[in-house]
């Protein structure tokens, strides 16, 4: 009772290889920049892209697999949830939702009626008669989200759905999504840039650059323990590859970091912003990673100023307003910065 | 307009005045609008007005007389004017442009065009009135098709046509494309079609003989060459020329 | 006020040739409208035969726009959606009677289905049957000249409408006849009306091939057109007079329908 899939396409430069399962009840999160082929793949999920190769199974029921099977995404038990909503502008709301019922044979009334018990559950009570034009953008992906389960697919594909969203509609349809997730007995995809909805929705989550899966586990996982500079810029942490002897960890790049407990081999060091400390002098006493940097760039990010570092060991580090303004710092400033070994996260690569 | 013309006419009249005594010498540009029907006989006889003054260039424009008629009524600029029949030479005498007095030059008369082999079997005028053929006139509106009414209602015969064509070549083109039986068109037109068409005299025709009148204009850029050309179609070599390409000497 | 102002706002480089334009386009139909003998325009449209030709011409020319919608709506969607081979020659084909002269449109159906045509003769020898001379075949004239401007226009809506809500339809189950129906017909309505009303307008206005290939004979084949033409060899003022009928006609047509479209639009 799960989906599983191995996609393989070659597109001009991309070229996708991704192998997923995902079971009953459970929503995987396939995250990854714009451009490493996270929509390709949820296409064809879909039916709606025969891939180059590979294979897709939903259910134990063979959809796909190259030259002997092809079940096209009308004939597929699933619901779509697109960036933009791509509701029908020429039907009404309760049109819109009923539409995956009538196509299923479902009567007029049924469907209408069933349609507008969806829309109460998305929280669009009385606005069945207007036309898509006439919703906001929360309304309307709400209605979307209405239309993709009112037919109760096995498959739930989700492609950006909050992205198109001004950041507080997103905040609300974000929740309400995720009640609607967790009662969705089927196996769901959401497809996403922002590792928010991610960690936010996902059951677990796929990260994917370049076509290929570099790292997958819960949310949890992947927010404390990136593999990837992407991952780790996303979830907000400095990622920092090199070799470990005792406690200390010679950096890939050059420069030394202490760590807190004894391990050897490859690691990943990974440094919080927030526990990152900058000084115009040489700080003397107890920090033992002190490196001299410069500020190349400071981005004011809510209370806090954002500054990122060159040097032997490139930082990034968050200082409030109030110390950025009192050490009188700008772009090109020479500093000092420091973080405890005990601040410091290690992990095997 | 008009009166830039005559200037250039006053012009072309004494650029060429001194060579248009001379005899065979006519030069320039000569511009003849002829009825449609005359597009081969009056080709071969500009060539050989071209060959006799090889410094003169005959430019042809070969349309519907009616059409002829209007352009000319309109101001368009013409050294000759031959026309298929009596009422469009009307029209342009009533407008006063001609220079000289028309002269009817040919004459044509009608003929049953028939198909290759003539497939419907047509002896005559009298199967016009057959429903079961498929047949072509001329629309009454231009000159063939009144000539057919006319034959008609002297011949007693009641046509039953499938179609009143806009001009004799369309109701020629349906015979040689073999889409209808029968049409009604004139004996120059079927002389022209080649082995296509067959054609079938009958006497009514003589009742409607149509005259070719010929004038030249007033407002002729050069009256020489038009008046040496006027000459050409009424001496005897235009006469052989029109009665090879089956029109009648009047 | 101020959107009114702004709307108003036509920059000159696009003002002056939009002007000379309409000029260009309206001043011959003011020589028309000033040319007519007003006086006499009750009798000449009292003849049997103007009656006649204007019915059969609003006809024949619907009846030819429905034919076009019937197979020239499927034929834009081939050549826009479809990803069969040989597009690009099938486009260049269906816009043939475009560029040819309407006369030989009309040639080269009596070649086609004449009584002498490939698929005519045996359609006369066997069933009796002949297209030419009859209203069939003004239908069938106008709809060869007219269909290609209703292909082209929905062909352009079917290439700009969003593919995207038909994968959308498909996830909800529609397969590709369902999806066309609900979904992709009415987002490119517009462009179906417009290109509806250019074939229509074409066909109206339809000479050449159909009275090469229909002939010319009042009430079965006569169009306006074909009546215009042959009063002007007869008496340029009656022509005069049959052109401002068709005009008015097409055109009274024309902003009649743009009304009725315009307010369900916003009514809807």
């Amino acid at each position: 009772m799960t989906l599983a899939a191995h996609v393989v396409v070659q597109r001009g430069s991309l070229h996708l290889d991704v192998d997923l399962t995902v079971a009953d009840g459970e929503v995987l999160a396939v995250l990854g920049p714009n451009g490493a082929g996270k929509s390709t793949l949820l296409r064809v999920l879909a039916g709606l892209l025969p891939p180059d190769g590979g294979r897709v199974a939903l259910d134990g029921d063979t959809v796909w697999d190259e030259g002997r099977a092809h079940v096209p995404a009308h004939d597929r038990s699933l619901g779509m949830v697109f960036q933009d909503h791509l509701l029908f502008p020429h039907l009404s709301v309760t049109e819109n939702v009923a539409f995956g019922l009538r196509t299923r044979g479902v009567r007029r009334a049924e469907a209408r009626s069933a349609a507008d018990g969806w829309l109460d559950r998305v929280g669009l009570v009385g606005l069945g008669d207007r036309r898509p034009g006439e919703l906001s953008g929360g309304q309307a992906q709400r209605a979307a989200l209405a239309r993709a389960l009112v037919v109760d697919p096995r498959l739930l594909l989700l492609d950006e759905p909050l992205s198109a969203l001004d950041a507080r509609t997103r905040l609300t349809v974000r929740a309400e999504l995720r009640r609607h997730l967790a009662e969705f007995p089927g196996s769901a995809v959401l497809v996403s840039h922002d590792p928010v909805d991610a960690m936010a929705l996902a059951d677990r989550v796929v990260v994917v650059e370049e076509g290929r899966v570099v790292q997958t586990g819960t949310p949890a996982e992947v927010a404390r323990r990136p593999r990837t500079d992407y991952v780790a810029r996303l979830v907000g942490l400095v990622l920092l590859p090199g070799a470990a002897t005792g406690t200390s960890v010679a950096l890939d790049g050059g420069g030394v970091v202490s760590i807190g407990e004894e391990t050897t081999g490859p690691v990943f060091v990974a440094v919080r912003p927030a526990s990152v400390a900058l000084y115009l002098e040489r700080p003397t006493g107890s920090p033992r990673n002190v490196w001299p940097v410069r500020l190349v760039a400071a981005t004011p990010h809510g209370s806090e100023v954002r500054c990122d570092l060159a040097g032997e060991v490139p930082l990034t580090a968050d200082v409030t307003a109030t110390s950025f303004a009192e050490l009188g710092l700008a772009p090109g400033a020479q500093v000092w910065a420091s973080v405890k070994a005990a601040d410091v996260t290690v992990y095997t690569r | 307009m008009r009166p830039l013309l005559a200037l250039g006419a006053a012009l072309a009249l004494a650029g060429c005045g001194g060579t248009a005594s001379s005899g065979g010498g006519r030069t320039g540009t000569l511009t003849v609008f002829a009825a449609a029907s005359l597009t081969d006989v009056f080709g071969e006889l500009g060539d050989r007005l071209e060959a006799d003054n090889p410094d003169l260039d005959v430019r042809f424009n070969f349309a519907g007389s009616s059409a002829l008629a209007t352009q000319l009524t309109q101001g368009a600029p013409a050294d000759v004017f031959a026309s298929a029949n009596d009422e469009q030479m009307t029209v342009v005498t009533d407008a006063g442009l001609q220079a000289a007095d028309p002269a009817v030059f040919t004459e044509n008369v009608l003929e049953i065009a028939v198909p290759k082999g003539n497939p419907g079997r047509v002896t005559g005028l009298a199967d016009f009135a057959d429903p079961d053929l498929a047949l072509a006139v001329c629309a009454a509106d231009v000159p063939c098709g009144a000539a057919a009414q006319a034959v008609f209602a002297d011949a007693g015969v009641t046509a039953v046509p499938d179609t009143e064509e806009e001009d004799v070549k369309a109701a020629l083109t349906k015979v040689q494309l073999g889409e209808v039986d029968a049409a009604l068109v004139y004996a120059t037109d079927v002389q022209g079609a080649g082995s296509d068409v067959e054609g079938i005299p009958f006497p009514e025709a003589e009742r409607e003989v149509n005259d070719y009148p010929i004038c030249t204009l007033a407002a002729a850029p050069n009256p020489a060459a038009a008046q040496a050309f006027v000459d050409l179609v009424l001496s005897d070599a235009g006469r052989r020329a029109l009665a090879a390409a089956g029109f009648r000497t009047p | 006020m101020r959107r009114a102002r702004r709307d108003g706002g036509v920059p000159l480089p696009l003002l002056v040739p939009a002007v000379l334009g309409i000029a260009f386009l309206v001043l011959p139909l003011l020589g028309l409208v000033v040319r007519a003998p007003w006086s006499s325009i009750g009798p000449q449209l009292a003849q049997q035969e103007v009656g006649s030709a204007l019915r059969l011409s609003l006809f024949s020319a619907s009846l030819a726009t429905v034919l076009s919608l019937l197979l020239g709506v499927p034929i834009a969607w081939v050549l826009a959606r479809s990803r069969i081979r040989g597009r690009s020659v099938l486009r260049a084909l269906v816009t043939v009677p475009l560029v040819l002269p309407p006369v030989v449109g009309g040639v080269a159906l009596f070649l086609a289905i004449g009584r002498t045509g490939i698929l005519g003769r045996p359609l006369y020898e066997h069933l009796g049957v002949t297209i030419p001379f009859t209203t069939t075949a003004v239908v069938v004239a106008e709809t060869f000249v007219a269909m290609p401007f209703l292909v082209i226009s929905v062909e352009g809506a079917l290439r700009a409408a969003d593919a995207r809500f038909e994968d959308a339809a498909a996830t909800l189950g529609a397969d590709r006849w369902t999806t066309f129906r609900r979904v992709t017909l009415p987002l490119v309505a517009p462009g179906v009306a417009a290109g509806a009303v250019l074939c229509w307008a074409r066909a109206l206005g339809e000479f050449g091939a159909t009275i090469t290939f229909a002939g010319n004979f009042p009430g079965t084949t006569q169009t306006m057109p074909l009546a215009v033409y042959l009063a002007l060899q007869r008496d340029p003022e009656a022509a005069i007079v049959l052109s401002l009928v068709l005009l008015a006609v097409s055109l009274g047509t024309l902003l009649l329908l743009r009304d009725r479209w315009l307010s369900r639009s916003t009514v809807g």
